[in-house]
């Protein structure tokens, strides 16, 4: 299954590091990453895959949340089928 | 890759605009529990809705995490108990209130509806019985909610049930008045009463219905507004080609979670209820989407005219994106679950007769409006008839769930808490209806019945 990981905030050092190096703990693989800066936040979107994921996945979203809320940042993790039925026909 | 901008679009409407799946309601069907033994029937009952529903919670909380979109409710809804009364030999009907209560607390549902009785043409054994125990086993219940549909466009009016109905939400009310009288607030009625509707009070399992069913209903009114917030200057073919746009991203939300919890829980998915629910919550407000749309307060002159196009708009918007779409779906204006409501009717702007043109043009009728506890039956039995005559002619679904606020009057509130909300008690006409409501008979069905 893919996930996206989105993460938001105020742009600081090492946030594509610290995200990356949670998924590799978790073996989620990042297919994919996007991104750009809106108004001054920092907006990031990784595809990843969660297949292989060695924690259930409601723990990996948990984790990324805790990550999220430690770096000051607001990261989701969602199942791409929520993005695809609500914008594509 | 989707895009970057559908995707914060998304998030932004979870985390700021209330967007929600309001309902994961399964329905089940208790036909099979029938038994002229009441202990007999009590004990199928909750076998059986306590087996079928036993992975709701767990499998909606499951897709709330993975699809990261909130599921507020998970309901059931069961086959009118009057039809399960019937063959049962004792007048001590309540026992089934209870049986209802235990079940839904068992499986950690928030709500279950189908403490309800058909009598749109007449009262079958076990319907009267039935409406008599209302007030009780809604003082008696938590979770329990109950209806009676009292109207049909096909069968007109069973005017002695609306006779009935006025002293029975007075009676749901008194038997609560230490708590608010929630009792009221769980007892809806109905003319034309859907068989496939998730949302309570009113949700009960038709007849028609399978055996056990998906339906979802969702919500997702502080996205309109939102959405129109961000696009001045448009005119209101533009407002109503918004709404239809976002209708139809909520919709497939809706669609989404129904299809997931159907596979999930090996259930046949029903419908999508695409209503337009607020809750009291600042932001996620039907009155504000009217507002939105140019009036200075929610009741203002106009306000039937924004909601019709609402109205329309969210089932032009909603139909495309779900393969059923059923129950009551439209805009829902109940007042005190809607922050922009309750401030009209506390300034006046809004009043019941207003309420009462708008319910010709939204999906139900008068909701949530609490009225003087002093209000006499007649004159509740009285707006009962108005709101289902409204539905009967229409071809539409209208209901009444009104709130006598025991012990207050006219600037007083009730809080109800929760999605229930607080409502100001609203002023009523009462000249008296007593010499018609008191005739009983039946209403005739109107023309419009005549289409075969």
């Amino acid at each position: 299954m893919r996930a996206v990981i989105t993460v938001i905030g105020k742009d600081v050092v090492g946030i594509l590091a610290k995200v990356s190096t949670a998924c590799a703990e978790c073996n989620v693989n990042v297919m994919e990453v996007t991104q750009s800066v809106l108004q001054d936040m920092f907006a990031m979107i990784m595809m990843s895959d969660v297949s292989d994921c060695n924690i259930p996945f409601s723990e990996f979203s948990d984790k990324m949340k805790k990550l999220g809320e430690d770096m000051g940042l607001s990261i989701h993790v969602m199942h791409e089928d929520i993005f695809n039925s609500m914008h594509r026909i | 890759m989707l895009n970057v901008g559908d995707i914060l679009e998304t998030i932004n409407m979870i985390e700021h605009e209330h967007l929600d799946i309001r309902t994961v309601t399964m329905g089940i069907s208790l036909l099979d529990c029938i038994d002229s033994d009441i202990d007999a029937a009590c004990r199928k009952v909750y076998d059986k809705i306590t087996r079928y529903a036993k992975d709701l919670v767990p499998v909606c909380e499951g897709i709330e995490k993975e699809l990261g979109i909130p599921i507020i409710n998970k309901r059931i809804s069961v086959t009118p108990i009057a039809m399960l009364a019937s063959a049962c030999q004792t007048s001590n009907i309540v026992k089934f209130a209870h049986t209802l209560e235990k079940a839904a607390r068992e499986v950690g549902v928030n709500f279950i509806g189908g403490y309800s009785a058909l009598v749109q043409k007449g009262f079958a054994s076990g319907d009267y019985a039935l409406i008599e125990s209302i007030p009780q086993a809604l003082a008696e219940t938590e979770h329990v909610c109950s209806s009676v549909n009292i109207g049909s466009t096909k069968a007109g009016l069973n005017m002695d049930a609306v006779a009935k109905m006025g002293k029975v939400i007075k009676q749901a009310a008194q038997l609560t008045a230490d708590n608010n009288c929630i009792g009221a607030a769980k007892l809806v009625v109905f003319c034309n009463a859907p068989e496939d509707n998730p949302f309570m009070a009113g949700a009960f399992h038709g007849v028609g219905e399978p055996d056990c069913v998906i339906n979802v209903g969702v919500s997702g009114p502080g996205v309109v507004r939102a959405a129109l917030a961000k696009s001045e200057g448009l005119d209101i073919s533009g407002v109503a080609d918004l709404v239809k746009r976002t209708a139809f991203k909520i919709t497939r939300m809706g669609q989404l979670v129904a299809q997931l919890a159907s596979k999930r829980l090996y259930v046949p998915f029903g419908i999508v209820d695409l209503s337009l629910a607020p809750t009291p919550a600042i932001g996620d407000s039907v009155a504000h989407i009217l507002e939105e749309m140019g009036l200075e307060s929610c009741g203002a002159c106009g306000t039937t005219a924004c909601l019709a196009l609402l109205n329309d708009a969210v089932k032009k918007g909603g139909v495309m994106a779900s393969s059923h779409v059923g129950g009551l779906s439209g805009a829902f204006i109940p007042v005190s679950e809607d922050a922009g409501m309750i401030d009209a009717a506390k300034s006046g702007c809004l009043t019941i007769e207003k309420l009462e043109a708008m319910t010709a043009v939204c999906s139900v009728g008068l909701d949530m409006i609490v009225i003087p506890g002093d209000t006499p039956d007649a004159v509740i039995s009285g707006i009962i008839a108005d709101e289902a005559a409204i539905g009967m002619v229409n071809f539409k679904t209208t209901a009444v769930r009104l709130i006598p606020a025991i012990g207050k009057t006219v600037g007083d509130e009730l809080n109800f808490g929760g999605l229930l909300g607080a409502g100001p008690v609203m002023r009523v006409n009462t000249a008296s209806p007593e010499k018609f409501i008191s005739r009983g008979g039946r209403l005739p069905a109107p023309m419009q019945s005549l289409k075969n």
